[in-house]
């Protein structure tokens, strides 16, 4: 976040904060260095007009730019982890996740929200890299796990955007048993026929990967995102030399055929409706709807 | 044998009764006596150091270089044991084995990562570290079983999936994801017991059971303590420190409800006596099976997911 500058601290609101880059500033692009208006450049939602470089974005952007008129309910935002292991590295894990609250204004790494996408309603389970690294623990698991109860019981889609360096370490085992926990209540929406758009996004790796984000019935990728199991360092050091350019990268995982499409966030949210209309759920429910406008 | 640092004053122990037996053996002198004090001197010296083991000391016994791999306790448990090889789409990996065996006459499909004895054997099974090949063949058998109706047991035993090019390029991460979703529907029982390290997704892609043991001696956690000293205290040099903030040890595993139980080993650990440590192994998959082999495929997934939903802490602010 060093490549931008702020102009006044502490005026902003809460729901700013929950913004990656906040308004009426200039912005660097940290690949073609490329100088561009905030305002424009959310207008291109967030990627560079020269380069197309795809800045790392929040929950509350991809909720702008996905739902339709940015109009959406937010679930199970109450939702607020423990510290069940006492965590304590070079600081305690409760001071770390009061300091991050405070900074970021999230509760946890994770954010869910309902609504509509062209027409079709939506649930949309949507990680935040700047919680803890967007890494998973007890809370982003209870809220994957909740989010695909919501669409089985409503009978409709589930997007979950991943962007998240893994495992959160200071939940350790319990953070390992989240992998389970989602990919097994997967397993569930699966035999029910509902369609799981898995949406990766630059970075999105270890548990992650190797859980919920690659078992999407589409997995979709934003353009030259890091996807992977193990990050690009350890393989570095395991193998002892450079790794190939271009490795790891959404354009590698669909040449290898771990991605169904990459599509830039400009058409993001065409694409994903015109395909949520193709697929639509093919049992209208019969269970109570949730309404969501307000 | 081989002895650990602070397994050498047991060493000591030993070669003085084996030196002792063997006067005894020449027959010239009745040494039975001492040999008798000198074994029970070595049980109390025993219980005295595995009586007060640090996490990181039993970190250390889950790597213990005589400790028994997976191929270890087939032998015992399973004799006639059938290898299937093979992913059926590129590869066998080395790293996982599995296939049907029989335990006192109920067929299992038993999987497990399986470690090397020495260099060259090490290598060739990848330190126990799988590539995608590896989770996609335990898959297939998996699946086998199931096609069979037959119970599922598997043995984990691994530093972490391989990290590397082709495993990247193959998928690591899809098929280790691919194997959590599956086994949670899977419609026979399946029993995982892990039997050394149990390092992260590499440990749970074959970890989804109805019943998920350890070994006294075992470890399972997110990441190893060397590699969580890394990348948290950003240095190597508090493995001890991340071995016990990790709280992997089977009895904290168990009272944080991430596991279903502990299985006991010799005392000192089943490289002591592994043909002991696979006989209390054997009896511990049977009393499972037995509990579970009556319960409908219905059940066993409902309760299997249920199970795995339930772990994780977290508070609702109102
Ligand atoms: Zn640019």
């Amino acid at each position: 976040m060093s490549w931008f500058k702020r102009v006044k601290e502490g005026i902003t609101t809460k729901s700013k904060e929950k913004k990656y880059i906040p308004d009426g500033l200039w912005n660097k692009c940290p690949k073609c260095k490329a100088i561009t208006q905030s305002k424009d450049l959310a207008e291109n939602k967030y990627v560079c007009p020269s380069c197309n470089y795809h800045h790392k974005i929040s929950s509350e952007d991809y909720f702008q730019i996905l739902f339709d008129e940015q109009k959406y309910k937010e679930l199970y935002a109450e939702i607020v982890s423990g510290d069940p292991l006492n965590f304590f590295d070079t600081k305690s894990y409760k001071d770390r996740l009061i300091e991050t609250q405070t900074k970021t204004g999230l509760k946890d790494a994770l954010r869910v929200g309902v609504g509509k996408i062209n027409g079709t309603k939506t649930i949309i389970s949507c990680m935040d890299f700047g919680f803890i690294g967007g890494s998973m623990g007890s809370v982003v698991g209870e809220k994957i796990a909740r989010s695909i109860d919501y669409a089985r019981e409503n009978q409709i889609p589930l997007i979950i955007i991943s962007k998240s360096g893994g495992a959160r370490m200071m939940e350790a085992a319990f953070s390992l048993m989240q992998m389970a926990k989602t990919s097994a209540k997967l397993a569930l929406l699966n035999q029910e026929g509902i369609p799981y758009l898995s949406i990766l996004t630059d970075p999105t790796t270890g548990g992650v990967t190797a859980s919920f984000a690659m078992l999407g019935d589409f997995n979709i990728a934003e353009p030259d995102a890091l996807i992977g199991f193990a990050g690009p360092r350890v393989i570095r050091e395991t193998i002892g030399k450079d790794l190939p350019k271009g490795f790891q990268s959404s354009e590698f995982l669909q040449e290898h055929g771990f991605v169904d499409f990459i599509v830039s966030r400009t058409e993001m949210k065409d694409k994903i409706g015109s395909l949520l209309k193709m697929i639509a759920c093919k049992k209208t429910s019969t269970k109570k709807t949730e309404k969501i406008d307000s | 044998m081989n002895y650990l640092d602070f397994e050498k004053p047991i060493e000591d122990l030993i070669e003085q009764l084996e030196k002792v037996k063997g006067t005894h053996a020449q027959g010239k002198v009745n040494m039975a006596e001492t040999i008798e004090q000198l074994e029970k001197k070595i049980d109390e010296l025993k219980k005295d150091v595995y009586g007060k083991l640090s996490n990181w000391q039993r970190v250390q016994l889950s790597r213990h270089p005589d400790r028994p791999y997976t191929m270890d306790y087939l032998q015992y448990i399973a004799p006639d044991f059938i290898e299937l090889h093979g992913d059926r789409v590129v590869n066998d990996d080395k790293a996982i084995i599995g296939g049907f065996g029989t335990i006192d006459g109920q067929t299992f499909m038993i999987i497990g990562q399986q470690k090397g004895r020495n260099t060259k054997e090490r290598q060739f099974r990848n330190f126990g570290m799988a590539n995608p090949d590896g989770y996609r063949k335990a898959l297939r058998l998996m699946k086998l079983a199931e096609k069979f109706g037959k119970p599922i047991l598997t043995l984990i035993d691994t530093p972490g999936a391989s990290p590397g090019l082709e495993a990247e390029e193959r998928g690591q991460g899809e098929a280790i994801a691919k194997n959590l979703m599956e086994m949670a529907v899977l419609k026979v029982p399946i029993i995982c017991i892990v039997i050394g390290e149990g390092a992260s997704g590499g440990a749970l892609g074959i970890g989804i059971g109805d019943r998920v043991m350890m070994m006294e001696y075992s470890w399972y956690s997110v990441i190893s303590p060397e590699n969580c000293s890394s990348i948290l205290w950003r240095s190597w040099d508090y493995k001890e420190k991340a071995a016990d903030a990790l709280k992997l040890t089977p009895n904290d595993m168990l009272k944080n409800g991430l596991i279903d139980g502990i299985i006991e080993e010799p005392l000192g650990g089943a490289h002591y006596n592994p043909q002991e440590a696979a006989e209390i192994l054997k009896r511990e998959v049977k009393k499972i099976f037995k509990a579970l082999k009556d319960v409908s495929s219905e059940k066993l997934i409902e309760s299997r997911i249920n199970k795995f939903s339930e772990m994780g802490v977290y508070k609702e602010e109102v």
